[in-house]
């Protein structure tokens, strides 16, 4: 089988990741909840992952990484917790339903209202649209850092720029991009960081959270036992606890730490050139396939992923062809971007989406271009 | 019985800080242990780093430098 579908999840990881899961399965106590040696292994690693993730990400603050289940958890927990009934938010026509629900929601429930930075047929934005669209009561900018669907990249610097010279809270999904592309909060100016650690970051599922820029203040989503402050009927102020409610996923946490490790070893722009020549390699192989679209923009930086469609075929039988004739695994489909499959004029047909990950190889990517060839004609 | 003895006892508002004061304490090679809070300061949960009084003026060092969030220091027969 040929897995290209690490845009969804990575999954080959480090033998190491796995092993860190299983040794951590056999020896964590719950963190957090009394001073054996039990919990403190598993409290010991789980803060160890927060340094690794604030040195990865430049986040001042190892106490300001607060871990949830994935990047959907932390962006509503970022999105609802910073966001007031009658404020204005902007974000783009890239975004994944991750961002665009719980933006959606405060729009019926709380009297939000939304702008988005439209996108072109390319996928790709016209930054003057940010100054365009801000109001007196805007709040805030939630947006992607590279799109799931094309794998274009947003000048996030630039956005950030935007959002420090107007005062507004920027939020930033980094479901795409953490573990591949640079990312530093404060040169950024990134108020809040979400994360998953399941796709480039190479951890378990369940694993990810949010890096918060001091003084930013998010009311919890969630609330409940965190191990301080019993007698307190509200939760605690104080990062990373006031936004951990409930036992953390000490196991999975332990293999991200090992993930992380390994990244730190292999070095990210390592990763990310071996991705991007393989994508490349690909894309070079199909683009001149007659009836052969391939989406997004290929002279610009960008992550891993390729969306193509061959003529009018329905993208989920594109998709079973490869399954079922080339043990190639992709992903059909919408995938949770309806505005920017909007903008791509695919909302109908949806689109066949090949990513690359560390684990796949220059053959792979040449049998993959070679089944669409064959599919093609 | 235990025999009581006086500490000191540093405590915290969260966890994180209570372990990166363990970090910070086991890589400058300075005293002490995690414990359960003892009851005296607070009915609450958590975990406090408890050492001998001598090393207060220590541990107030690196949680000043290292801008650690201690909640207290105290000093108590336990």
């Amino acid at each position: 089988m040929i897995y290209l579908d690490n845009a969804a999840t990575t999954l080959k990881k480090p033998p190491q990741v796995i092993d860190a899961v299983v040794r951590a399965m056999g020896s964590f106590g719950n963190s957090a909840r009394g001073t054996h040696e039990e919990a403190l292994a598993a409290s010991r690693v789980i803060y160890d992952t927060r340094c690794k993730l604030a040195a990865l990400f430049g986040c001042k603050r190892p106490d300001h990484v607060a871990f949830a289940c994935n990047s959907t958890e932390a962006l509503n927990i970022a999105i609802s917790g910073c966001i007031r009934p009658g404020e204005h938010v902007i974000s783009t026509d890239l975004e994944h339903n991750s961002v665009l629900r719980p933006l959606y929601r405060l729009e019926a429930e709380q009297s939000v209202s939304l702008s988005f930075v439209p996108a072109d047929r390319k996928g790709n934005i016209d930054y003057a649209d940010f100054e365009r669209l801000l109001r007196p009561e805007t709040r805030a900018v939630v947006c992607t850092h590279a799109s799931n669907l094309t794998g274009n990249v947003l000048d996030i610097a630039r956005i950030g720029a935007f959002a420090h010279a107007h005062g507004l809270t920027f939020i930033v999904d980094a479901s795409q991009s953490a573990g591949v592309l640079p990312i530093d909060m404060e040169k950024m100016h990134i108020d809040v960081l979400c994360f998953t650690g399941h796709k480039s970051l190479m951890g378990p599922q369940g694993t990810g959270g949010l890096c918060v820029r001091e003084g930013v203040d998010i009311r919890p989503w969630k609330v409940g036992g965190t191990g301080v402050q019993t007698y307190s009927k509200s939760q605690p102020e104080q990062l990373p606890t006031r936004l951990e409610a409930g036992t953390l996923n000490g196991h999975g946490i332990a293999g991200l730490n090992a993930a992380l490790d390994f990244l730190n070893e292999t070095g990210i722009d390592v990763i990310h050139a071996h991705e991007t020549a393989l994508l490349r390699r690909f894309a070079a192989g199909v683009k001149d396939i007659p009836g052969v679209t391939l989406y997004g923009d290929f002279d610009r930086e960008r992550t891993a992923v390729a969306a193509l469609n061959i003529g009018d075929m329905d993208s989920g039988e594109v998709a079973d062809i490869l399954t079922e004739d080339y043990g190639i695994a992709t992903r059909p489909g919408a995938h949770c971007a309806p505005r920017l499959h909007r903008a791509l004029g695919t909302e109908e047909q949806g689109a066949v989406r090949f990513s690359f990950g560390w684990y796949n190889t220059e053959e792979e990517a040449d049998e993959a271009a070679r089944a669409i060839r064959e599919i093609a004609t | 019985m235990r025999e009581k003895k006086l500490y000191l006892v540093i405590t915290f508002h969260t966890t994180a800080a209570a372990i990166a004061m363990e970090r910070l304490c086991r890589a400058q090679g300075l005293p002490g242990r995690l414990i359960p809070v003892p009851r005296e300061l607070t009915a609450d949960c958590g975990m406090a780093w408890r050492a001998g009084v001598e090393d207060r003026a220590a541990l107030e060092a690196v949680v000043a430098r290292e801008q650690l969030e201690a909640a207290g220091f105290h000093e108590l027969m336990i």
